[in-house]
């Protein structure tokens, strides 16, 4: 559907042919590199020095810094993850079904990552690597639902197929996220009765609260730096025999 | 609305058929799903105590995995000689299909596995009422599982690996109806009662029923292609 702005007309689906966008997420690339320095520095310099230690947990906290965003992005990346593969499917179109499946190792390791840390940061504060608390549980399964959208994806080799199969695979779990994670809760309340909360932060310095932000938006602006590298791997790999590839390739080797 | 029924009674009564002529194949999920309850004691030991806690947990934890045993079964013999093709052309919508399909194969796989339950929760001490509880929240979780289940297998068909890619893609998905399905025999034993456990299973139920079909017949397109 052509649109006129100011006499120029404008094709809303330009970028969405692998063709046009190898170029633009070339471009982009620098730029989200640079916001994510811009957000990482001073984020990890407000996170270590500037903000002021907990009155409980002492020193400990500061994980949270690198936690709470991780966890953060990790249920977000699942949800903008089945957004394009359903995209993908809906509409048939390629790119989606590659930016699909460029972000899902990221936002496993994400998944990892909050896990990880959540661990560490168990250890000195409850005294245990490991709780069956609702939201470690749920997490873990979220690592899992990663783990399986991207095996089915590996395991098919044809790449239409693969796109497709997962992006059903993706939207099915995203209909089961919240039921899962209401399942769990409410399994542990009823069975060992809520023992630690995470959630129940007392009021936040305000630069407890900066340092947090900066960080998840350094994790943000992280997620689309390495999403846009592989999706420009990906168009690549799956074009391999077309005109463009092979010129852009020569292009680029001189 | 009766040719629709029809279809689904053909394609129930063939299954079923096939099921009944390779007799084997049905025992085989049923004495898995016994084999692995009568290990746990073996593991644990056979304190009473404890079986009786962990036993609703443990009969159906191995209820799972016996029905992502007979998974690959679900479609891949249709597969490979063509009956899912002519199944995908025929004019009836493929949701009653799949549907027809599903139910049969928990008619295979889900019944008996409900119906010899209260004998395994027998050995580990649950008392009568608990028993009760049991087969009614395996009653209300079984066909849920065959339906979450049958997605995987359509996605993973002719897919190398395909009977461990099920398990991994399908078992994340079926731990809100473990949590209900074993917390529903805890409540009620517990004097909390079951109620509210076997209302979420029936919810499931109907969910699985009303969404999985749409999402099994279109993971069969995709394979199909």
């Amino acid at each position: 559907m052509p649109l006129y702005i100011g006499g120029t007309k404008i094709n809303w689906f330009k970028y969405s042919s692998p063709q046009a966008f190898y170029p633009l997420a070339g471009k982009m690339i620098p730029w989200f590199t640079i916001a994510a320095l811009l957000f990482t520095v001073p984020g990890l310099y407000f996170s270590f020095f500037v903000a002021p230690p907990d009155y409980q947990q002492g020193e400990a906290y500061r994980i949270m810094f690198i936690h709470v965003p991780a966890a953060w992005m990790s249920m977000f990346i699942y949800v903008v993850m089945a957004a394009y593969a359903g995209m993908g499917l809906v509409f048939n179109s390629r790119l989606s079904s590659m930016m699909a499946s460029a972000l899902a190792p990221t936002g496993a390791m994400f998944t990892f990552l909050a896990l990880w840390t959540g661990a560490l940061w168990g250890k000195p504060m409850w005294g245990a690597w490991w709780v069956w608390d609702a939201r470690l549980t749920s997490e873990l399964i979220l690592l899992f639902l990663y783990i399986g959208f991207i095996s089915l994806q590996a395991a098919i080799d044809e790449p239409r197929r693969a796109a497709r199969a997962s992006a059903i695979l993706a939207l099915v779990g995203v209909v089961n996220i919240p039921i899962i994670y209401f399942s769990v809760k409410w399994w542990n309340t009823l069975h060992q009765g809520a023992s630690i909360t995470v959630s129940k932060a007392p009021t936040m310095a305000a630069s407890m609260l900066t340092a947090l932000l900066l960080m998840t938006f350094a994790f943000w602006m992280y997620t689309i730096v390495v999403a846009l590298l592989r999706v420009r791997c990906e168009i690549l790999e799956r074009e391999r025999h077309t005109e463009w590839v092979a010129q852009a390739m020569t292009g680029e080797a001189r | 609305m009766s040719s629709l029924v029809t279809a689904l009674r053909c394609v129930v009564m063939r299954d079923l058929t096939l099921a009944m002529r390779r007799r084997a194949d049905v025992l085989a999920t049923l004495f898995f799903f016994v084999i692995v309850v009568s290990l746990f004691p073996l593991g644990v030991g056979p304190d009473m105590a404890t079986l009786r806690i962990i036993g609703p947990g443990i009969v159906w934890v191995a209820a799972l995995l016996a029905s992502m045993l007979a998974l690959e079964r679900m479609f891949a013999v249709d597969y490979s000689d063509g009956t899912l093709e002519q199944m995908l052309l025929t004019p009836q919508p493929l949701v009653v299909l799949v549907l027809g399909k599903t139910l049969a194969h928990w008619l295979v796989s889900g019944l008996p596995l409900v119906l010899i339950a209260p004998l395994l929760g027998l050995q580990y001490g649950i008392p009568a009422q608990g028993l009760w509880i049991l087969v009614l929240s395996l009653l209300l979780g079984t066909p849920v599982l065959s339906l979450i289940g049958a997605i995987g297998a359509a996605l993973t068909l002719g897919v190398r690996g395909g009977g461990v890619l099920v398990s991994l893609l399908v078992l994340p998905l079926t731990i809100p109806v473990l949590i209900f399905g074993a917390g529903a025999v805890d409540a009620s034993l517990s004097g909390l009662g079951a109620q509210a456990h076997l209302s979420l299973l029936g919810a499931f139920l109907l969910g699985a029923l009303i969404l999985a079909p749409w999402a099994i017949g279109a993971a069969l397109r995709i394979s199909m292609e």
